[in-house]
């Protein structure tokens, strides 16, 4: 059967088809659809992990126990399961283990374009890079098997390109392999100095002796040679790319398992041409070995080291030629920033926080809420990593005390309920067990908002489906040893409340939580229950003194006087609060 | 021959939709199929665009510049941003809607005036059409995207292809007969 798939939507039929029979994830651009889309099958279990370091965990008792497994995550996410990811390696793998990692050159959504390439390198585990969808499926089945062939972990790479372009793929009938036995043996599942200096030499001489010899002949690295005057060498979605640039008028060496990357071919490949290019987004992975085996070739001296390629790219590149323009005209469209929704439950929370910002400093977090940063609510400074936001205001808070600044003397820590969960807890431990008097906000909306709605463990669902306890925020946060009176929940709809929990905030000389509890407005029972709650402005009594679009609510639209959108708006209320001329008001229930 | 279509607009215009839609059209039909979208971060209000190519064989999933055989705007302004990816005297199609951004509304950014204008100036083989309305005059707004698919066919001539059993495939049960009458008149306007 033929059928249009993302590279995310194959991954996942790869896996079912692979006989898969636990995965866990965290959500997180691009990689998110992979478990949504695997969570669907039958016969499998599925769940999102709390972190990436916990699903790479996951999958590591799945693999001990004998079935295939795998865990998917962003990039940035490997950096959270490096620790199990690096140290499993020196494991002997039982069920074939795959770690999916996806990759953002450009960053469309991400802090950083990091190239998780070397990660395999570094954890020498096998790397499989897809170049399409049809790829993504046959590449996941052959990544199961030499996960058990050379009992290692083996890296999926994959990019944005890669992860949301659909292509054409055939499907095939899901084979699940027998349950491999588990044999108690501690000397190769208990990673102890004494057993892991015994593993390091197995893992060289036997693995990577043995993953290279396969990767010098095996279907991933394919070479394809026409006219001989140029050799490409790419991987992933650069080889589409010269492929429709080129089309059959060059020679391709296409690598699709690339650490180990193959030796003896690269070397039989750049004989047979002329000149050869290394075609690689990001880091030169590739190019840097290949020319560490004496090879001539030409990389990142012609392509950049940042942000994705194009065909444009590559035949400007490569050919010298740019495209002409066609059409042009000196008007511009406006600027269409990502903004926080109509009705986004941060925007009350953000509106108030942010009259505090010449006082205190706002050390943000990962999610929809780093849009708080923005213009004009400006009640984030620094975002750096999930989890890094109660920390660093913890740190930024002891550096205060320590050098006796006398600006920005307060700091609040900002995090979402997913975030929380992620990583945050631990940082309010830490906050709590230091003495740190900083102002820790929760933003719960029940839901991963950012990634576009996954349940979490504070929504009492699982991504199957399944119902389970909500776990309580407020409670864990007393158990981590804030004080009852140190804790406030407030409906970051109501502004006044908002505004007076975060003077205690900015006020309190002990470890201090503010939970704003308010459901994401995007959720679809939300949807329904406020369809007809909107708020309006009485043009007679706007006076247009634009204090409103203080909001920042993509919902107002400035005239002569200002409108509200009413597709957008969902009537919380936010801006009305705000008017001085009471010229806005609730209409419908 | 690989022919390229380039559609764009703002977050919540069921841009996606609409070309999950065409590209089935296309699989069904025999032809090789890529399909890439990017939208910004934000669940809506951003600017949105959907690439799809078809032809014998593709490689790239993406539209180089200069080679869109068609453009479809669903916002006035949004193609703006895409004018150097038609290819010469491709087609550009503009649902003349208006979406402003806060942007403007906070002074950040300006909403051009005479937009259509500056196409007509600018480009040879440009189409106006007020999807919102005519989608709005059989019933729903919301299926202006099937409007301007509508227009899309016709502007192609795509006609070998039964669309509106795909368009049945693909929306909600009780949507079918509006989106299908949003299909003809979109196919019939001018």
């Amino acid at each position: 059967m033929k059928e249009l798939m993302t590279g995310n939507e194959a991954i996942a039929r790869g896996a079912y088809e692979a006989g898969v029979l636990v995965a866990s994830a965290y959500p997180g651009t691009p990689s998110t659809e992979i478990m949504e889309n695997f969570s669907q099958y039958d016969g499998i279990y599925a769940e999102w992990a709390v972190n990436e370091k916990v699903a790479c965990e996951v999958a590591v008792g799945a693999s001990i126990r004998g079935v295939r497994t795998f865990a998917a995550m962003k990039h940035v996410g490997l950096n959270v399961a490096a620790d199990a990811f690096m140290s499993f390696s020196y494991h002997v793998v039982n069920g074939g283990f795959v770690l999916v990692t996806a990759d953002e050159p450009s960053m469309f959504s991400s802090q950083n374009e990091q190239d998780n390439r070397y990660y395999a390198y570094f954890g020498k585990t096998a790397l499989i890079e897809p170049s399409d969808s049809q790829d993504c499926i046959d590449y996941m089945k052959y990544a199961f098997e030499i996960s058990e062939k050379y009992e290692t972990p083996v890296l999926f790479r994959v990019t944005t390109r890669i992860c949301h372009s659909k292509s054409i793929v055939t499907l095939s009938e899901r084979i699940v392999p027998p349950t491999r036995e588990f044999k108690k043996d501690i000397k190769k599942m208990l990673m102890v100095p004494a057993h892991s200096r015994m593993r390091h030499p197995q893992i060289e001489e036997q693995r990577i002796a043995g993953l290279l010899e396969y990767s010098n002949n095996c279907p991933l690295n394919t070479m394809e040679i026409n006219d001989t005057k140029i050799g490409i060498i790419a991987n992933g979605v650069s080889y589409q790319y010269s492929k429709e640039v080129f089309k059959d008028t060059v020679s391709y060496l296409k690598i699709g398992l690339s650490n180990p990357l193959p030796d003896k071919m690269i070397k039989e490949f750049a004989q047979k041409v002329d000149k050869l290019y290394v075609i690689e987004e990001n880091e030169p992975f590739m190019e840097t070995q290949i020319k560490a085996m004496g090879i001539d070739c030409i990389g990142k001296d012609l392509f950049p080291i940042y942000w994705e390629f194009s065909p444009e790219l590559i035949r400007e590149k490569i050919l010298g030629i740019t495209p002409s323009v066609s059409y042009q005209t000196d008007a511009q469209a406006p600027i269409r920033p990502p903004v926080l929704c109509a009705g986004c439950p941060h925007r009350g929370l953000f509106y108030e926080l942010g009259k505090y910002k010449d006082k205190a400093f706002f050390s943000g977090d990962i999610g929809c809420y780093t849009l708080g940063a923005g213009n004009p609510l400006n009640a984030m400074d620094s975002s750096i990593c999930m989890g890094g936001s109660i920390t660093g205001a913890h740190g930024f808070e002891k550096a205060t005390e320590m050098s006796g600044a006398d600006k920005f003397t307060k700091s609040f820590g900002l995090i979402g309920d997913s975030t929380f969960f992620h990583s945050g807890l631990t940082g309010l431990v830490n906050a709590v067990y230091n003495n740190s008097p900083i102002t820790t906000i929760i933003m719960d909306n029940s839901i991963t908002g950012m990634t576009g709605h996954q349940e979490n463990p504070g929504t009492g669902k699982t991504v199957m489906g399944q119902i389970s306890p909500v776990i309580n925020i407020k409670a864990l946060c007393l158990a981590c040893g804030i004080k009852e009176e140190n804790l406030i929940t407030v409906d970051p709809y109501d502004l006044k409340a908002t505004k007076e929990a975060i003077k205690m905030g900015y006020e309190a000389t002990e470890p201090f939580v503010i939970i704003t509890k308010r459901e994401c407005a995007l959720l679809k029972p939300i949807i329904k229950e406020r369809s007809k709650m909107k708020c309006k402005v009485d043009p007679d009594k706007c006076r247009r003194c634009k204090m409103c679009l203080r909001s920042g609510c993509p919902a107002l639209q400035l005239g002569d006087k200002v409108s509200i959108d009413l597709t957008q708006c969902n009537g919380c209320s936010v801006c009305l609060q705000i008017c001085p001329f009471g010229a806005i008001e609730r209409v419908g229930e | 021959m690989i022919k390229n279509i380039l559609l764009v607009g703002v977050g919540g215009q069921g841009t996606i939709l609409t070309s999950k839609i065409i590209s089935k059209g296309f699989v069904e039909n025999g032809y090789d199929v890529k399909m890439a979208e990017i939208h910004g971060m934000s669940q809506r209000g951003g600017t949105v665009t959907t690439q799809i190519r078809y032809g014998e064989k593709v490689y790239s999933p993406v539209i180089e510049k200069g080679t869109a055989d068609i453009i479809i705007a669903f916002e006035k302004t949004e193609a703006l941003r895409f004018l150097d990816y038609l290819k010469k005297d491709g087609i550009l199609v503009i649902n003349d809607y208006e979406i402003k951004p806060f942007t403007v509304g906070i002074g950040m950014s300006e909403y051009p005036d005479n937009v259509l204008e500056k196409y007509k100036s600018s480009v040879d083989n440009v189409h106006f059409i007020n999807a919102n309305k005519i989608a709005n005059d059989i019933g729903n707004s919301k299926v202006m995207n099937i409007v301007l698919l509508g227009k899309l066919v016709k502007m192609l001539q795509l006609d070998d292809i039964d669309w509106k059993k795909i368009i049945s495939e693909t929306v909600p049960k009780k949507a079918i007969e509006l989106n299908i009458k949003a299909f003809e008149v979109g196919y019939e306007s001018n």
